[in-house]
């Protein structure tokens, strides 16, 4: 299935759940979607269609927090990704893929715990990359982190 | 749980490369839960890389792996060339795809003697080390250094190949494809090593899709996937390969698929340099306009995916960096479950960890307190194989043309 193909297919199933579609090239393709139908999309391009599951994702974007779920069809070879933006940047949050495919396991834990990202439905959001004791409420890759400097005098 | 042996793991041991806390949960010999806890030597590269400009970038990603120090690069510098579509000369992609396949070799040599050694096989250790060295000799021929090459920039690579070094690559490469040749058929051949790894640590079709398993382990799973044939990249649109894929599943076929990969890879940089184009090896690109790409790499291990949002300015506004152990790494579970301890560090390693996480077990047994360290576990397991050997020769003890 092409890259034309497949967008088309998404524009007839799901119409106006379809924000924005843009292709990019031959090779790259976005798609904007509402946040609460990631499942949906999850299930139709990963179980349906058979796309393989690279990554997902989080941006700290003006708009709010971005996550980009990629995929790729390796037949035709190219990646289609699948943008949700959340609006509210207090509490960010989204439907988990990992009841759809295992391969989410930890990138969500791991934009969990580094975005604040909540992920609705998904029980094991324990820390995967940050220490045990890492305050709550700290998210590193946010902007509004500020690296502490470190001061050689004190080490 | 509580009434099952507990199972804590490192993370921190005198013979660790790397930090990293393994929990296996055993009833007796067999594991019946396994988790991993990681990030102990976080380093933040993707919060540093947007403090970075773009040409910096690549010298961050190049220093996450030792032994992927090309991918990495490769991946990062097709991630900004996909913001808007950057030109790269012919000559460049070449010698991109030269200095990828040398890594593929030294890479898959390098697991080939630690997967010896794990077995108790101790001269294919030696042998994998030792036959290594001649790439990375033509490493240091071609990019200037045997690791951290720092070859690659945005619209091409940093260095050329001189006309006088291309003898010398193709002397030490078939000095090299003859070794290989005769490991090849001393581990594939050799009854022991059927006995120890066939069947075991099977990850099935259905899982490693579900998973998405990359590279080598999802490859040995009849998994058909290769970034090299299916998104071309570099040049390898133009180079006639094959891709390596077995059914089994197990240690065995990971094992048969790297071997068999070598070969490949030999053959790809003898018609990369017959074909190599004379000509220019940088575009020179100068701004980097605001938007987004992605750069998508066949490391050594499986797919290296880089996602780089920019927004006009000198530096990424978002640099994602996914190596193919973070998805391989989770298919553990499936692998390790009820298998038997002694197998535990053969199918960690097989699916090629950046160097290997068996180093970073210990396993306790809750009922009686028994702390078992990595050299307990090494132990155990070329124990196992010796005893399949000694079975298999009806007894008798082994013979000079041994392996052991």
């Amino acid at each position: 299935m092409t890259i034309d193909e497949i967008l088309k297919r998404i524009t007839d199933k799901f119409d106006t759940r379809v924000l924005k579609i843009n292709r990019k090239s031959d090779k790259r393709a976005y798609v904007d979607i509402y946040p609460k139908d990631i499942v949906d999309f999850t299930k139709y391009l990963f179980k349906e269609i058979g796309l393989r599951f690279n990554i997902a994702s989080a941006v700290d974007d003006f708009d709010g927090i971005e996550i980009l779920y990629h995929f790729s069809n390796d037949q035709e070879g190219f990646v289609l990704t699948v943008r949700a933006i959340l609006k509210d940047k207090q509490d960010p949050h989204i439907d988990t893929i990992t009841k759809v495919t295992k391969s989410a396991w930890w990138i969500e834990r791991e934009i969990h715990e580094l975005f604040g990202v909540h992920f609705n439905g998904n029980e094991d959001l324990r820390t995967l990359l940050l220490p045990d004791d890492w305050p709550k409420g700290v998210y590193p890759m946010r902007k509004n982190f500020v690296v502490p400097k470190r001061d050689s005098r004190k080490s | 749980m509580s009434h099952k042996p507990t199972i804590p793991i490192g993370p921190y041991h005198p013979l660790q490369e790397e930090p990293e806390f393994y929990k296996l949960v055993v009833d007796g010999e067999r594991i019946v839960d396994v988790d991993v806890r990681i990030g102990w030597n976080h380093r933040g590269i993707e919060k540093i890389s947007e403090s970075k400009s773009f040409d910096q970038s690549i010298f961050i990603v190049e220093r996450i792996c030792g032994i992927c120090s090309s991918s990495h690069p490769i991946a990062c510098v097709q991630a900004i060339e996909d913001i808007s579509g950057i030109e790269v000369p012919d000559r460049a992609l070449y010698i991109r795809t030269i200095t990828q396949e040398l890594e593929r070799l030294h890479s898959h040599m390098l697991w080939l003697g630690l997967a010896g050694h794990f077995l108790g096989y101790n001269t294919v250790f030696m042998w994998g080390w030792k036959y290594r060295e001649p790439i990375c000799d033509i490493m240091e021929t071609v990019t200037g250094n045997r690791q951290n090459y720092a070859m690659m920039k945005v619209g091409g690579v940093r260095r050329d190949i001189e006309k006088e070094h291309v003898s010398y690559i193709l002397t030490r490469l078939d000095e090299f494809a003859k070794q290989l040749d005769m490991l090849k058929g001393a581990i594939l051949d050799d009854p022991v090593l059927h006995a120890r790894t066939k069947g075991v640590g099977i990850l099935t079709k259905e899982k490693a899709i579900d998973y998405a398993a990359l590279g080598p382990t999802a490859r040995a799973s009849g998994v058909d996937i290769d970034v090299r044939r299916d998104h071309p990249y570099a040049a390898y649109g133009r180079i006639k390969f094959n891709v390596i894929t077995q059914e089994a599943g197990d240690v065995f076929a990971k094992t048969v698929v790297r071997i068999l990969e070598m070969f490949e890879s030999v053959s790809i940089i003898r018609q990369c340099l017959d074909k190599m184009p004379k000509g220019p090896i940088d575009s020179n690109p100068k701004d980097i306009p605001p938007g987004e790409g992605i750069g998508q790499v066949e490391a050594p291990r499986g797919e290296c995916f880089h996602y780089i949002k920019s927004d006009g300015t000198n530096s990424p506004l978002r640099h994602k960096v996914r190596a193919p152990t973070y998805m391989n790494f989770p298919t553990f579970r499936e692998t390790v479950m009820g298998q038997t301890v002694s197998d535990a560090t053969i199918i960690l390693a097989a699916i090629d960890p950046c160097y290997c996480c068996t180093e970073r077990m210990l396993i306790v047994d809750s009922k009686d307190r028994d702390l078992m360290g990595v050299q307990e576990l090494i132990r155990l397991s070329q124990e196992k194989t010796r005893k399949i050997a000694s079975s298999l020769r009806g007894g008798r003890s082994p013979t000079k043309q041994s392996l052991f």
